[in-house]
């Protein structure tokens, strides 16, 4: 299968540290590619490299064989990020936010009910985002990851603030996003169980 | 899901989607918008009892006043253009998105301008009042307002944009659009005294037009790569 995301010889430096150097990787669709590392490692600074948001010391990262920096738009167009923050607008209402996605990147809102539904958060649509709980903001980062038709989904600690079922759940979708010829990309501090070819990235 | 081309929502879209937001987020959030308003109907309100109410000297100063008022409501507002969204991690989902920034960056100063600009525009008469202006002057003086206050929306996306990562960025930020806003602020007070003294006033506002043009055209691209940097 032909790679879809690729990073060749990828370095970082933050102030007087090495993050990481001479980094290589390359995911295939259907592919889960794990970032691992104890806290500071780096891990959210690969991946806001991959995405675009950082800049590299060294290398370059390819999508279906093209480096990134040559062509920004057809990549952003595919990528769909969840990061610490969830990037939402807490005086907004959940399907306001969401509408703002459309306008952003390829999401329709078509779906939406059974992806609330399946969330567990359609109870929540009426109320400004602010008065969600943490573990409910993440539902509904995860909410903008399946509306959007992206093929790399980019993930930053998913786990963070969600309970058992939530867990469970990020592991579910993201095996069924993988079914799809997608791929991810995730930086977590714990072990994963997820019956998907893993590929590994330790970060030190 | 497929692997050509995805379907990236059009640029017209894209740019009335972060107008309807940031308009959405104001009406929800009045005071943020209400402020600089208020500041400039105070400054100008309250010059005039100050100075007392010598109508001589109320019209040469007036103008002056008014501008400088305008320009500072102006700065008030500009420092929250992308803290909230920088704060909040919408600014990662702006940048990332396939719309290009520039785009979006105008359209920020689009909705900036609407919320905090054109309410100023609307309240100038009958602040003027305060300073026994003409009407044929008050005319004058909202044209001058309204090409100056989108060309400050927009030159001041760019210092917005460079501090938005710094603590405390609001004193840089005013040193940084300050030089940019000085044009404005001469030629929008002088065509105002201009139209005061019976003066021709076109080629103010034709300058006054120009450089809002120049604005428009250069400013949104300035602030994507302002923030590109600031975002880093």
């Amino acid at each position: 299968m032909a790679e879809l995301l690729s990073g060749t010889d990828l370095s970082l430096l933050r102030g007087e540290r090495c993050l990481f150097e001479g980094l290589n990787f390359a995911l295939s669709a259907g592919e889960l590619l794990l970032v691992q590392g104890p806290n500071g490692s780096g891990k959210t600074c690969l991946l806001r490299s991959i995405a675009g948001l950082t800049g590299l010391e060294t290398g370059y990262i390819s999508w279906q064989g093209v480096p990134t920096e040559r062509d920004r738009q057809s990549f952003s167009a595919e990528v769909v990020w969840m990061a610490h923050r969830v990037g939402f607008k807490g005086d907004l209402t959940l399907i306001e936010n969401l509408r703002f996605e459309t306008g952003l990147r390829s999401a329709t809102l078509g779906g939406i009910d059974e992806i609330l539904a399946r969330l567990g958060i359609s109870r929540l649509t009426e109320l400004p985002l602010r008065c969600l709980s943490a573990g409910q903001q993440r539902r509904v980062a995860l909410a903008r990851m399946l509306i959007s038709d992206a093929r790399l989904w980019l993930m930053d600690e998913p786990f963070t603030n969600l309970d058992a079922a939530g867990q469970t759940l990020v592991v579910d979708l993201i095996s069924e996003h993988l079914a799809k010829d997608g791929a991810c990309v995730m930086a977590a501090h714990r072990e994963l169980e997820i019956s998907v070819p893993v590929q590994r990235i330790q970060l030190q | 899901m497929n692997s050509d081309e995805a379907k990236i929502p059009g640029l017209w879209h894209g740019l009335r989607s972060i107008v309807r937001r940031d308009l959405l987020l104001a009406w929800k959030r009045p005071g943020d918008m209400l402020n600089p308003l208020f500041f400039f109907a105070m400054v100008s309100a309250l010059f005039p009892l100050a100075v007392g109410p010598s109508a001589e000297q109320l019209a040469i100063s007036g103008p002056g006043v008014l501008w400088v008022a305008a320009l500072l409501a102006a700065l008030l507002s500009l420092n929250s253009l992308f803290l909230n969204d920088y704060e909040d991690g919408s600014l990662d989902q702006i940048i990332l998105s396939p719309q290009p920034l520039p785009l979006l960056a105008l359209g920020k100063s689009v909705s900036h301008w609407l919320v905090s600009g054109l309410p100023l525009v609307i309240v100038s008469p009958l602040v003027a009042m305060t300073f026994r202006m003409p009407v044929e002057t008050v005319g004058v003086l909202m044209v001058t307002l309204v090409f100056g206050t989108i060309s400050l929306s927009l030159l001041g996306s760019i210092g917005a944009a460079l501090t938005v990562g710094l603590n405390r960025g609001n004193a840089l930020l005013s040193l940084l659009i300050l030089p940019l806003a000085m044009p404005v602020l001469i030629f929008g007070a002088r065509t105002v005294s201009l139209a005061a003294a019976d003066d021709a006033v076109a080629a103010g506002i034709y300058f006054l037009a120009a450089y809002c043009m120049l604005a428009i055209t250069f400013a949104p691209f300035a602030a994507a790569a302002a923030l590109k940097i600031s975002n880093e």
